[in-house]
């Protein structure tokens, strides 16, 4: 049989439009749900437009129709045939109590090796400051870091001491939530690359963590062995508490893209794997996100406090306190009993 | 479903950054009213909007519209599961996330160098999250009727002939044909009379037709009757 084209388009259009019309609202609307009926016809539409695809690739001159028709078949097949969990009302107190540390301890491995990496460039930072002052200029990136440790701390105490003494403005006054909100901004996007480099097999994510940890351990090794131990454990651990394991967390899903493209001991297919951890770093990479805003919060309203304002053993009280929470709520927030949500990961 | 390249999927890109931009600047407008009575709140709210918008505008419409964000809608094309099932919001997310690698160095050099390297034209992202672009088709039946009122076709007198001929022609052969005769007018005259050559000995070596049915019709007037015949034009 020889298919008169025109007469087929003639025809056959306006039931091609109908499952068009559908899916077109589908895809414009959120809201839009087919109920039974709808769902039936959209079935029935989706066997016939397969039926006229199947005529028109085998007997009829036309790329363009045949493009169409698969076009249309495909997204219809996308709507019918979709078996995996189906999205269900955000539920963000499951998803940040339960979902996020079960996620969490379910890839704890990661988490330690994305600490030990950070340990390594530590130690590397802190043991070149020690051996070579001017290697502080090499590896610090701020230029407040690379003043004298007792020089700078004198400063912030005396500038603490007039604002205490009310003879000071605060400098920090009228300018606080702007640097939270650009912490919380520059952290986050900085955790999003810490997670996107692991597209690299985690090379690139190991080396981030690597550096950040070299400054970490530079400023540490600095501060410490100028005597300023306490004044830097102050000025770190109210925020550092929440910020640094965040950065861990975006390392932890950087190390687990990685590890996903390697796919050492798993025998699903690359793509399998994929699909299987894109919601497990979804989840890792939007509770440090979380973390890092309150880490924002805490490092411009609190952290820039020195004596006398503010008392080193409050803060540290205080970091010490976030510490604990934290590790407690990653280690065991959401443990215990209770059926996974359907479409949730246990 | 076709997949579109990198350069559309860049033009996609500017209209979304256009959108971003735009929408930024009248946060910005927005906010000089909380600027006048509390400028650190207004900045620190300018900062985050800009945050806000710059890496939730993609993965909230990709979402909402199922694939699509008004730069894509614009240019018909549409993000989809690679193996055609519905997309999951992790997918949505990770390929937007995956942005801050693929627009290494600059304006998505990285990303677009991958959808070039790539068979399904996807960029790192797209790779990771499991998706591809592909472009929205419309409705496009054959445009015969700008080709003109129809002359005599003198190959209808053989229906046989005109049956095999229809089935020896490939889709790709009869839409080059076609589309030479809507831009026919566009062609220098010798590149027409070559071009028009060409298709007709083409098609001339796939059926025989008696003499009477095709002496004497010019190559240009023959490729047009194949067509017609393929196309079933009555």
């Amino acid at each position: 049989m020889i298919l008169n084209l025109r007469e087929f388009i003639a025809k056959e259009t306006p039931r091609w439009r109908r499952p068009e019309d559908l899916l077109g609202r589908m895809e414009s609307d959120p809201g839009f749900r087919m109920g039974l009926e709808e769902l039936k016809e959209l079935h029935e539409l989706y066997l016939r437009a397969s039926a006229d695809l199947e005529r028109v690739a085998t007997f009829a001159a036309a790329p363009d129709l045949r493009r169409y028709l698969e076009s249309l078949v495909a997204r219809a097949y996308g709507e019918i045939h979709e078996t995996r969990g189906k999205s269900r009302r955000p539920a963000p107190f499951h998803w940040f109590f339960r979902t996020f540390p079960r996620t969490f301890r379910r890839h704890l491995n990661l988490f330690l090796l994305a600490v030990a990496v950070v340990l390594a460039g530590g130690g590397f930072g802190g043991y070149a400051v020690l051996a070579d002052p001017y290697a502080k200029e090499a590896l610090l990136p701020f230029p407040h870091l690379l003043l004298d440790p007792a020089e700078r701390v004198a400063r912030e105490e005396s500038k603490g001491k007039g604002v205490h003494a009310g003879e000071e403005e605060d400098p920090l006054r009228g300018g606080k939530a702007t640097f939270s909100a650009y912490l919380m901004t520059h952290n986050t996007r900085v955790s999003i690359l810490l997670m996107a480099m692991g597209i690299t097999w985690g090379a690139g994510t190991v080396v981030l963590l690597f550096y950040n940890g070299v400054v970490l351990g530079a400023v540490t090794a600095d501060y410490v062995a100028a005597g300023q131990g306490e004044f830097l454990v102050g000025w770190l651990l109210p925020h550092g508490s929440v910020e640094i394991p965040a950065f861990l967390l975006a390392g932890q899903c950087g190390l687990l893209l990685g590890g996903t493209l390697m796919g050492r001991g798993s025998r699903k297919s690359l793509k399998a794997r994929l699909r299987a951890t894109g919601r497990d770093v979804t989840t890792l990479l939007g509770g440090a996100a979380l973390l890092l805003a309150w880490a924002g919060l805490v490092e411009a309203f609190l952290s820039q406090y020195h004596e006398p304002v503010l008392p080193y053993s409050v803060k540290i009280g205080f970091g010490v306190a976030e510490t604990v929470l934290l590790a407690g709520f990653l280690g065991f927030s959401g443990s215990g009993g209770g059926k996974p949500r359907e479409g949730a990961p246990s | 479903m076709p997949l579109a390249g990198p350069v559309i999927r860049f033009l996609a890109w500017t209209v979304d950054l256009a959108c971003i931009l735009a929408a930024s600047f009248l946060l910005d407008r927005v906010l000089r009213a909380v600027q006048v009575v509390q400028p650190d709140a207004a900045s620190a709210l300018s900062i985050l909007g800009y945050f806000v918008l710059s890496t939730g505008y993609p993965m909230a419409l990709e979402w909402l519209w199922r694939g699509r964000t008004v730069g894509k809608r614009l240019l018909g094309l549409r993000v989809v599961d690679e193996e055609g099932l519905r997309l999951q919001f992790s997918q949505v997310a990770v390929r937007n996330l995956l942005r801050a690698v693929d627009s290494l160095p600059v304006f998505y050099l990285v990303g677009g160098a991958t959808c070039f390297a790539s068979a399904k034209a996807q960029r790192l992202g797209d790779y990771a999250a499991g998706t591809v672009v592909a472009r929205s088709l419309r409705m496009a039946p054959p445009d015969l009727e700008s080709l003109g009122p129809a002359p005599y076709n003198s190959l209808k007198a053989f229906p046989h002939l005109a049956a095999r001929l229809r089935r020896r022609v490939s889709a790709d052969e009869a839409a080059l044909a076609l589309q030479c005769l809507l831009r026919r007018d566009r062609l220098e005259p010798e590149a027409r009379l070559r071009l028009f050559k060409e298709l007709a000995d083409r098609f001339r070596s796939m059926v025989k037709f008696p003499d009477e049915a095709v002496g004497g019709i010019p190559d240009e007037h023959y490729v047009r009757n194949v067509v017609e015949l393929v196309y079933g034009k009555e």
